[in-house]
């Protein structure tokens, strides 16, 4: 069991560090408690990966994170589809993702 | 000795996973996942979803007009031993979980966007899960 807290900059530095991610976003979607997170994950290593095998990597390189917090939501992409998302959306970057959250906030538990 | 060593998990895993996935709990998920062509491991039912992910998830099923009757839910919320055991069948550390044809698909994310690049409505028109034309709804 991970011995801190988890936090964003925690999940934040593991993301980059575990899958070389180029670009990582986390929102803290708990309302507080610090137990929900929802996130942009930019990685090389997505390439030629399908959705599920992306966020079978990612559960794989947080696994003890992911079991101890109450929700988890991720959006994998690789450089060049998050590059061709922002070219696609006037510059800005893609947004982790707040489906099945009530306005930006869980209610009831995933994990 | 030293390469099969590091190809098995330790003896402390494989004895911790035995433990969490007991042979009739195997069976028992196997079953439920076998019991429709269409399967989802939820909190909550289908009427009234514990959890805002597990909402999501029945309203897609619903908006690509899944055929009731080739679908089952399964509330974990009533049953401990299937909450933790699907993880470990799945090897998927979240809830709700979707079942095609008892080959696994995803989670909510995995969901939403096949939901929205249309590759869900493909797959499920394929798997012939689909109600019907015009049978579908009960609302007019």
């Amino acid at each position: 069991m991970a011995e801190s807290t988890i936090t964003e900059a925690s999940l934040k530095s593991a993301l980059i560090e575990r899958l070389n991610a180029t670009h990582v976003e986390v929102t803290d979607m708990s309302g507080g408690c610090g137990q929900s997170f929802t996130t942009l994950i930019v990685s090389p290593q997505f390439a030629g990966l399908n959705s599920l095998k992306r966020h079978r990597t990612v559960n794989a390189a947080l696994k003890a994170e992911i079991a101890a917090i109450h929700a988890w939501s991720a959006k994998c992409q690789t450089p060049e589809e998050w590059e061709k998302d922002k070219a696609k959306n006037g510059g800005a970057s893609a947004k982790p993702s707040l489906n099945g959250t009530v306005d930006g906030k869980v209610e009831g538990v995933e994990a | 000795m030293r390469s099969s060593a590091a190809m098995r998990p330790t003896p402390f895993l494989s004895a911790f996973q035995t433990r969490l996935l007991s042979d009739t709990t195997r069976q028992a998920i196997e079953k439920a996942v076998g019991s429709a062509p269409v399967v989802l491991f939820m909190k909550g039912t289908p009427e009234t979803p514990q959890c805002g992910f597990s909402r999501a998830s029945i309203q897609i099923l619903g908006l690509q007009g899944v055929d009731p009757s080739k679908f089952a839910a399964f509330n974990v919320l009533e049953d401990d031993e299937l909450r933790s055991g699907i993880k470990e069948f799945s090897d998927w550390p979240t809830i709700p979980q979707l079942y095609l044809e008892k080959e696994f698909v995803g989670g909510c994310d995995i969901l939403v966007s096949m939901h929205q690049d249309g590759s869900l409505a493909k797959m499920l028109e394929e798997k012939k899960v689909l109600a019907p034309e015009g049978a579908e709804s009960d609302s007019k």
